[in-house]
């Protein structure tokens, strides 16, 4: 078959993207009511789920080391960005949520957070990353335990602080909440930052570098005796991928009128949540960043719909108990895609625009090839 | 080429070399020969920085290895070929080779090494697409070897090539490191297939539990009663 040329796939990518981009500018001219109450809200969550989920597959289908404490990452962002456009806002640089100081504040809170939870992740996987497999998990799982408890406890962003007298662990007022007016208005922030974030992350992969830690997930030892300086790219991959998390803490900021410290922890029932966010990577295929993009928007839907949705009222009540526990839903469709599609939604296949047409072929091959392994254990069982 | 001087290394509390010299000459191949658990592994992880001596000294063309960290170590024209077949499973064959030459900036050089670690091995380059993990034992040997050789080193270290492989394909891999120290690599080999590495090499060592028992030219430790009754089952 014939292989579609690199200049013609950057072409198609840059086109989709830029058609993304106009679709955001669009929908903040124009949407209706519904587009401002219902979709854009999503579309918003969405970002953050999707950059989140791409950004621990670095760590975990790229690098092959499991974190649990992705979360964490993404509250040292949004209360980073949310501190930083706070005290701008008290100090008087900007009043309303719009022009130029405004949109300097912005882009300022992306950056500082994402530098914030990179430096958190150097800190935490200097240590961390000298151990494998389950000590890992345990660490980054206390970490994202540790996480919460400290920003709950610092004098300047915890209980009393900049929330302004409140007694409670939220932050109120983060200084970048937007209304669903201003989230409608801005929906381009959000689609261009998870275009550049998926961008960069795609480069990253690509690169020497990313060959360089698929090399190490591959095989540690023989990535060692290549001559890879096996300990400096896991921290310099974690700490990629803690900065993205932090990025996606901005986009969380904007979301929400206050930042409360449940939101990232454990305990939360809710998507957002370190395990959550492992189960989309696995969902849509380790070592696939469009399989991630995917699965965190196939979840997300899920997730809402489960919560919004009419169609569980009209299901009987049985039906309907088992949807009260959301969680217990994620996990069987989580056993379900693992039964049939044991390496995720997409395995570490990218989805690309250009391999549209060849989707057929795949397709068939694919069926065909099950069908031999069923022929073949059919054959076995008989000889047996 | 190599000089090791009174080596000894520890894994916690185990001793497992206990103060062994040897040495490796310009264009010799060496081989390393043991029963399990004597050191030869260890060795060669010593030698090549993935693990560290508590006393002794490693020199190599005049520099102390002991001081070099494992990645640089590399670049001095010391290449490592992992004990059971280290291949980056999920990457093409040809993108192992090119992680082995990992540390080589210069475009033009990969590409002239990769041609000769395909002339090396003709079987490679006919799989070149194909994933390392689907590759039989005897192919993912000759790749963990040509990945070694990505990087044009003067001098490599041999982990137990012979490890699980049929015996005809011990044959092919020994015709290969043959190959290879006749066209000037220096070879330092480990083995327990002990009757085949005696055949290849110039001279030998026989490790046992830590310390060096013997030593001497290959021709001769295979004739000797000794090696004969504990290594060559005769």
């Amino acid at each position: 078959m014939k292989q579609t040329s690199i200049k013609a796939r950057y072409l198609v990518n840059l086109a989709a993207a830029l058609l993304l981009f106009a679709l955001a500018v669009v929908i903040g001219m124009t949407g209706g009511s519904t587009m401002k109450l219902k979709i854009t809200p999503s579309l918003w969550q969405c970002s953050y789920l999707i950059i989140m989920a791409a950004s621990l597959n670095l760590v975990l289908g790229f690098l092959g080391q499991l974190s649990l404490g992705h979360c964490g990452f993404m509250a040292v962002g949004a209360y980073a960005a949310s501190l930083f456009s706070l005290a701008l806002q008290r100090a008087g640089f900007y009043t309303e949520k719009s022009g130029p100081a405004f949109m300097l504040v912005l882009l300022l809170s992306f950056l500082i957070a994402g530098a914030s939870a990179a430096l958190l992740g150097l800190l935490v996987g200097i240590p961390a990353l000298r151990l494998k497999g389950d000590y890992l998990a345990i660490i980054t799982l206390g970490f994202g335990m540790i996480i919460v408890n400290l920003i709950n406890n610092l004098p300047f962003c915890g209980q009393q602080g900049l929330s302004q007298g409140s007694a409670s662990s939220a932050l109120y007022a983060t200084g970048l909440g937007f209304s669903n007016d201003e989230k409608m208005q801005y929906l381009w922030v959000a689609a261009l930052v998870v275009i550049l974030c998926m961008t960069v992350m795609f480069m990253f992969v690509r690169s020497k570098y990313g060959r360089c830690i698929r090399a190490i997930r591959d095989n540690e030892i023989a990535a060692a005796a290549s001559g890879i300086n096996v300990s400096y790219y896991k921290v310099m991959t974690f700490t990629i991928s803690a900065f993205f998390a932090g990025i996606t803490g901005t986009l969380y900021a904007c979301c929400n009128a206050s930042l409360s410290t449940t939101s990232f922890a454990f305990t939360n029932g809710s998507i957002l949540n370190s395990v959550f966010i492992v189960v989309m990577v696995v969902v849509g295929g380790m070592g696939s960043l469009t399989g991630s993009v995917i699965a965190a928007v196939v979840l997300f839907l899920l997730n809402y719909t489960i919560k919004n949705g009419a169609w569980v009222a009209a299901l009987p009540a049985f039906l309907q108990n088992v949807f009260t526990y959301p969680m217990l839903v994620y996990s069987i469709a989580l056993i379900v895609v693992i039964m049939f599609r044991p390496r995720g939604i997409m395995g570490s296949r990218e989805f690309a625009l250009c391999d549209i047409p060849k989707w057929p072929a795949w397709i068939s091959s694919y069926f065909a090839s099950r069908g031999l392994e069923k022929s073949a254990k059919k054959e076995a069982a008989n000889h047996g | 080429m190599l000089e090791i001087k009174d080596l000894n290394v520890f894994y916690g509390a185990i001793h497992a070399l206990k103060g062994i010299s040897l040495t490796v000459g310009d264009g010799e191949l060496v081989s390393l020969i043991g029963a399990n658990g004597a050191g030869k592994t260890t060795t060669l992880h010593t030698i090549s920085g993935l693990l560290r001596a508590s006393s002794g000294s490693i020199v190599m063309d005049g520099y102390d290895l002991q001081k070099v960290p494992a990645n640089t170590i590399i670049g001095m024209g010391l290449a490592h070929v992992p004990e059971g077949r280290h291949v980056f499973a999920r990457m093409t064959v040809e993108e192992n080779l090119r992680m082995g030459a990992y540390i080589i900036k210069n475009q033009k050089n990969i590409s002239e090494n990769l041609e000769k670690v395909y002339s090396h091995f003709p079987r490679l380059k006919e799989r070149r697409r194909q994933l390392a993990g689907t590759l039989s034992g005897g192919e993912q040997q000759m790749l963990a070897t040509g990945r070694a050789l990505m990087t044009g080193p003067r001098i490599v270290l041999m982990d137990e090539p012979s490890m699980g492989l049929s015996p005809l394909l011990v044959k092919e891999i020994f015709a290969i490191i043959e190959e290879l120290h006749k066209s000037g690599i220096t070879i330092l080999l480990v083995e327990q297939n002990a009757k085949m590495a005696l055949a290849v090499s110039d001279r030998a060592y026989v490790l046992e539990t830590g310390t060096i028992s013997m030593e001497g030219r290959a021709a001769d430790l295979a004739a000797d009663d000794r090696v004969r009754k504990a290594y060559l089952g005769a």
